[in-house]
């Protein structure tokens, strides 16, 4: 495959592992290969320790107790998990779940799942910042609420959730509050117990350890209890059977160390980024738009709309750049984001939009190589443009009778 | 997306880019699609005395299948007398610029600006 892109400002979609990370994991593949749930030898033994030390670190990322943590083989799994898990040991007495309708599709699925099976579900709409309402949560809860679902931090949007508001009203109502922090550990403080959390579900992948590790915290004290998904051998406190990879845990171990240690420097290096990125391109064109809040919000995510521009074929002409947009026609579906829909962004503006994820390993020279393409990219598509070109010459766009196809 | 040569070259390269005088009465003007569905094709043909068209321009705000379907429906009906022109089929222009799937009904909406064009032109001067 010839190699187009070759500047990744994707970091919502995947990170890359780093190489810390990759270099902690190395022995456990050949050297150190014992099942750590073997309990007779040495070779078991050293690998459990190994676990055992990634599942602190994990635990820390989040202010938890080690025994709170289970792996698992990512965010889907443990999304499904929480919330299935969780409705199947208490549904018969609790039968209503919260979420909400910006969430992710292996929490909407599962919800969607659990409806079918007599379940009741509230999906929260979202203001156009992207946030819930506290108080529309909070009326929705009855004496028959299971669980609540909002995650921490968008995947699409980057904005963050109020947990700790959450949280003291699920704690108020006696409901158990489960939240998807995929996107959120390692970018924003996070501690189940100041705000209450039950559930957590982490990805390894997005904080720069390998694909297919993840986790998810299951509060202790008090206890919560869910229905395994997988039958087996009875690991992880019999939640979720199946051999644990020691390489695998030792990845998300040390990926979680190392956001324990460096959060607040590399948010704020991100930061700086992400204004020298948006400040670079507003100066350049006009009719820009930034997508969900911009003070609730992850610096790594840049999620703007450029008017009259459509997102595909901005996509196609930055084409050294790798992001992602919100446009119908990169969607299988032809159907622009539901994300975007929900902010109540018009159609024509969630067709023109891009995500453009900052992370890590991106240099000044990365941004500002981004905004002279982009740039550029823009000026000429717009000259390609009707809706620029009426928009030049005053016509109200809005008003005009499009005859759709 | 996957996208031929062809396509490549006509979104990169994009020929008869600009405007008429939507006012004249040698200009036919065909403004289909909505801004809603991500799609918006402005095509305009100058035609002659004997009903030829002798130049044509486009814009479009879509994917590079739509930039790509409209640039190249402007090169063929260039020379064609507007009967012709109206002949064109979307398929044609989805074989020439091997389209995926997903992306014909970006070649429909060139037909149908293309048709639009030629309504335009013929109401103006009562044909």
């Amino acid at each position: 495959m010839k190699k187009i892109n070759n500047i990744y400002l994707d970091y919502q979609a995947t990170t890359p592992a780093d190489p810390r990370v990759i270099e902690k994991m190395l022995p456990y593949f050949g050297e150190i290969y014992g099942n750590p749930h073997s309990r007779n030898h040495s070779f078991g033994w050293e690998a459990e320790e190994a676990v055992e030390f990634a599942r602190e670190n994990v635990a820390k990322s989040i202010s938890a107790n080690p025994k709170e943590i289970i792996f698992t083989s990512g965010a889907t799994e443990s999304n499904n998990l929480a919330i299935k898990g969780v409705a199947e040991f208490y549904g018969d007495k609790k039968n209503h779940i919260i979420t909400c309708v910006t969430e992710h599709k292996c929490v909407l699925e599962s919800c969607r799942l659990l409806s079918e099976k007599g379940f009741k579900v509230t999906y929260l709409p979202v203001n156009k910042d992207g946030l819930i309402n506290i108080n529309e949560l909070e009326s929705a809860i009855t004496d028959k609420t299971l669980i609540v679902s909002i995650m921490g931090v968008h995947n699409e949007i980057g904005v963050i959730q109020p947990l700790k508001k959450i949280g003291e009203i699920c704690k108020k109502h006696d409901v158990f509050f489960h939240t998807d922090c995929a996107q959120a550990v390692g970018k924003i403080p996070l501690d189940v117990n100041d705000m209450n959390i039950d559930l957590l579900s982490i990805s390894g992948h997005k904080i720069y350890a390998p694909k297919g590790i993840g986790a998810l915290y299951v509060r202790r004290k008090p206890r919560v209890r869910i229905s395994a998904m997988m039958s087996g051998g009875g690991q992880e406190r019999g939640m979720r059977s199946g051999t644990l990879s020691p390489a695998l845990c030792v990845g998300l171990g040390e990926a979680c160390r190392i956001c324990n240690l460096e959060m607040q420097e590399e948010s704020n290096r991100i930061n700086d980024l992400k204004n020298l990125l948006i400040d670079g391109i507003k100066n350049e064109c006009s009719d820009i738009f930034i997508n969900g809040s911009e003070k609730h919000r992850v610096p790594g995510n840049v999620n703007l709309s450029f008017a009259y521009v459509e997102g595909e074929s901005l996509m196609m002409g930055i084409k050294n750049l790798a992001v992602s947009s919100g446009s119908a026609c990169t969607s299988a579906s032809l159907e622009p984001s539901y994300v975007l829909k929900a902010l109540g962004v018009s159609e024509e503006l969630a067709h023109t939009s891009l995500r453009i994820g900052i992370g890590r390993f991106t240099t000044e020279h990365d941004v500002k190589q981004a905004v002279d393409v982009i740039v550029d990219e823009v000026k000429r598509l717009r000259t390609l443009s009707p809706l620029w070109e009426m928009a030049q010459e005053g016509v109200d766009i809005s008003k005009i009778k499009w005859a759709a196809h | 997306m996957a996208y031929s040569k062809e396509l490549l070259d006509h979104y990169e390269n994009p020929k008869n880019v600009g405007s008429m005088d939507k006012n004249s009465d040698e200009v036919g003007t065909g403004l289909v699609g909505a801004p809603a569905c991500g799609d918006v094709m402005k095509l305009q043909i100058k035609v002659n005395e004997n009903g030829v068209i002798e130049d044509a321009k486009f814009k479009t705000f879509g994917c590079g299948s739509a930039i790509a379907s409209s640039s190249l429906i402007t090169e063929w009906v260039k020379g064609k007398n507007i009967d012709e022109a109206n002949e064109i089929k979307n398929t044609e222009i989805a074989n020439h610029l091997a389209l995926p799937p997903v992306k014909i009904h970006c070649s429909v909406l060139a037909e149908d600006a293309i048709k639009a064009a030629i309504d335009d032109y013929k109401k103006k001067n009562d044909k």
